[in-house]
C-alpha cells in the first residue's frame, strides 16, 4: 500500500492553485513530487508525465474549433447576437438562460453534448446575448465591466451545469460505461437504462435550484 | 480509416499556422514567444509519437517554462470593431447559419458513423467519431464563412490565434493536468486518500454512510480534478461494502446518484481547467475562478439534494 507521502503532490496542487502560482508550474512540480515519493527518479517521472500527455492529446485537440469561430466572430456574430436580442422583445435575461439550461440539458440527454460548448455557444452567441438582455433590462446601455464579466460568468456557467446535469441520463455516456463496467469487475451486473433513470431526479433538481439562481440574478439590482 | 491521427495532423497543422501569424504580427512584442509556445504545440500534435515519453516530457517542460515566462496578445483583428459591426448590419441573421451548421455537421457525422453500417464504420473511426465530425465541421464551416461574407483568405488564422491568445497558456493546462492524473494513478495517490477517507470518518449510521460517500465523490473529485478518478476509489471503499452490503442499498442508483456528486466537486475545482478556467480567460473574465464561483451555490446545494435522494431513493428494502 502507497504511503502517505504521495499526497504530497495533492497538497502542492491545492497550495500552489490557493496562492496563485502558475498552474503549469504548478502540475509540474506536483508531478514531480509524487513521482518522487512513489520512488521514482526524476526522469522517470518526465518520461512518465510526457507519455500521459502524449496519450491525453485528445483533450487539446477540441481547440481545432477556434478558428471558425474566429472568423464568426471577425464577420460581426457576437453584434448580431446582440441585435437580435434587442429586437425580440419578450426575451429577457432570465427567459434567455432558463431555455438555454433546458436546451442543454435536454439535448445532453439525448447524447449531444457536443452540439453546444464554451467556445462554440458561450463566447459568440450567448453571452453577448445575456449581456444585451441585462443591459436593456437594467437601462444602463453601457455596463460596466464588472457587471458585464458577472453576467459572462454565469452564463459560462450555466452551460456547465445544464451539460454536467443532462448527460448522465443517456445510456452511452462516458461515465454510464464506466459504471457498468466498474460494477460489471466487482461481480454486480446492472443494465446502463437502471443507472441513467437515477439521473434524472437529479437533472429536474438541478433544472429547479439553478433555475430559481437565474430569476434571483435576474432580478438582482447591479449597484450604480 | 480517418481517426485520431488525422485529427491531430490537422490541430498540429493549425497550430503550426498560429505560430507562424504569431511571427508576422509586429503588434505583439512577445511575438518569439507566443511563436515558441504555439509552435511546441504543433510538433506535440505533428510528431508526438515520435519524440519518446522523455521527449514529450521535455516538450511539455519547454512549453511550461516559456508560458510561465509570459505570453503576449495577439495585435490583430481588435481595432475593427466598426467593421464588425457593418458586417452584423449587412448580414443580419444570415450569420447565424455557419454557427448552427457547426452542430448539425458534429450531429449528422457522429449518428451517420454510429448508424452507417460498416461502409461508415470503415471510412471512420466509431471511437472518434464526434472529434472526427467536429474537425470536419471546422474546416467546412471556415471556409464556408471566409467565402460567404467575403474575409481574407487566412483570416481563420489569424482571428483563430486572436481567441487562442485570449486563452493563452490555459490552453495548455487541461492536457498537463490529464497526464498529472495519470501520474497520480501511477503513484497510488487515489487508494491512499480513499483509505484515510474511510478511516478517518465513522459510518454507524446509514446517513452517515450516504453522507460520507456523496460528499467524499465531491471532494476527492475537487482534489483529483476528475469525477472518475474519485468514483472508483470511493464506490470500491465506501458505496459497495458499506452501503450495499451492509445497508442493503441498490447499487445502480447509489452510483448513479454518487456520480452527479462527483459532478458537484467538478463545478468546485480548478483542477477540471477545461469546464472551469479555460472559459474564465475564454470570456475575458479578470477572476480566473468567476465561473466558479458563479457555479458554487447551485453545486452546494446540488450536493445536500443528492445526499438527501440518495438516503431516501436508494434503499427500496428499508425506506
Amino acid at each position: 500500500m502507497g504511503s502517505m507521502l504521495v499526497l504530497l503532490g495533492v497538497l502542492l496542487v491545492v497550495a500552489g492553485f490557493a496562492v496563485g502560482l502558475n498552474p503549469l508550474l504548478v502540475v509540474l512540480a506536483s508531478a514531480l513530487a509524487t513521482g518522487l515519493a512513489a520512488g521514482l527518479s526524476p526522469v522517470e517521472v518526465l518520461a512518465a508525465f510526457g507519455k500521459a500527455f502524449n496519450e491525453n492529446r485528445y483533450v487539446s485537440a477540441a481547440w481545432l474549433i477556434l478558428p471558425v469561430i474566429g472568423v464568426l466572430e471577425r464577420s460581426g456574430l457576437q453584434e448580431a447576437a446582440r441585435s437580435l436580442i434587442g429586437r425580440l422583445r419578450g426575451v429577457t435575461f432570465a427567459r434567455l438562460m432558463l431555455a438555454y439550461l433546458f436546451f442543454r440539458q435536454a439535448t445532453a440527454a439525448l447524447g449531444l453534448t457536443s452540439i453546444a460548448g464554451q467556445t462554440q455557444t458561450i463566447r459568440p452567441i450567448i453571452a453577448p446575448m445575456a449581456e444585451a438582455a441585462r443591459a436593456s433590462e437594467t437601462g444602463v446601455e453601457a455596463m460596466d465591466s464588472s457587471e458585464a464579466q458577472k453576467v459572462r460568468a454565469f452564463a459560462a456557467g450555466t452551460d456547465n451545469i445544464g451539460l454536467f446535469f443532462g448527460e448522465d441520463i443517456f445510456l452511452a455516456i462516458g461515465s454510464i460505461l464506466l459504471m457498468v463496467g466498474f460494477l460489471e469487475q466487482n461481480g454486480i451486473t446492472v443494465e446502463p437504462l437502471h443507472l441513467s433513470v437515477w439521473a434524472i431526479p437529479t437533472a429536474i433538481a438541478a433544472f429547479i435550484v439553478h433555475g430559481c439562481r437565474i430569476l434571483v440574478f435576474g432580478r438582482r439590482r447591479p449597484r450604480p | 480509416m480517418i481517426g485520431l491521427t488525422q485529427v491531430y495532423v490537422l490541430a498540429g497543422l493549425v497550430f503550426a499556422g498560429f505560430a507562424v501569424m504569431s511571427l508576422r504580427d509586429p503588434a505583439n512584442p512577445r511575438r518569439w514567444r507566443n511563436a515558441l509556445f504555439w509552435g511546441l504545440f504543433a510538433l506535440s500534435f505533428l510528431a508526438g509519437d515520435h519524440l519518446g515519453d522523455l521527449g514529450n516530457g521535455l516538450l511539455v517542460l519547454a512549453m511550461a517554462v516559456t508560458a510561465a515566462l509570459g505570453l503576449g496578445r495577439s495585435g490583430t483583428g481588435a481595432e475593427d470593431a466598426g467593421a464588425r459591426a457593418a458586417s452584423a448590419r449587412a448580414h443580419g441573421l444570415r450569420l447565424f447559419l455557419p454557427a448552427l451548421l457547426v452542430p448539425v455537421i458534429v450531429l449528422a457525422g457522429s449518428l451517420g458513423v454510429r448508424h452507417g453500417g460498416p461502409v461508415a464504420a470503415a471510412l471512420v473511426d466509431p471511437k472518434q467519431a464526434t472529434l472526427v465530425s467536429l474537425s470536419l465541421a471546422a474546416l467546412v464551416v471556415a471556409a464556408l464563412t471566409v467565402r460567404l461574407f467575403r474575409q481574407p483568405v487566412l483570416s481563420p488564422l489569424t482571428e483563430g490565434l486572436r481567441l487562442a491568445d485570449t486563452v493563452g497558456w490555459m490552453a495548455l493546462l487541461p492536457q498537463t493536468l490529464a497526464a498529472l492524473g495519470a501520474v497520480f494513478a501511477l503513484a497510488g495517490v487515489g487508494a491512499v486518500v480513499g483509505e484515510t477517507v474511510t478511516r478517518v470518518f465513522s459510518m454507524d449510521t446509514r446517513l452517515a454512510a450516504v453522507a460520507v460517500y456523496c460528499l467524499g465523490m465531491a471532494g476527492f473529485t475537487v482534489l483529483m480534478g476528475n469525477a472518475f478518478a474519485a468514483f472508483p476509489v470511493m464506490t470500491a471503499g465506501v458505496a459497495l461494502p458499506i452501503l450495499v452490503k451492509v445497508y442493503g442499498g441498490d447499487p445502480a442508483a447509489i452510483c448513479a446518484i454518487g456520480m452527479l456528486s462527483g459532478f458537484c466537486g467538478t463545478l468546485l475545482t480548478p483542477l477540471a481547467a477545461n469546464f472551469n478556467l479555460a472559459p474564465a480567460a475564454l470570456l475575458d473574465l479578470d477572476d480566473r475562478y468567476a465561473v466558479i464561483r458563479a457555479q458554487a451555490p447551485t453545486a452546494f446545494i446540488l450536493l445536500l439534494v443528492n445526499t438527501v435522494l440518495m438516503h431516501v431513493l436508494a434503499f427500496p428494502a428499508h425506506p
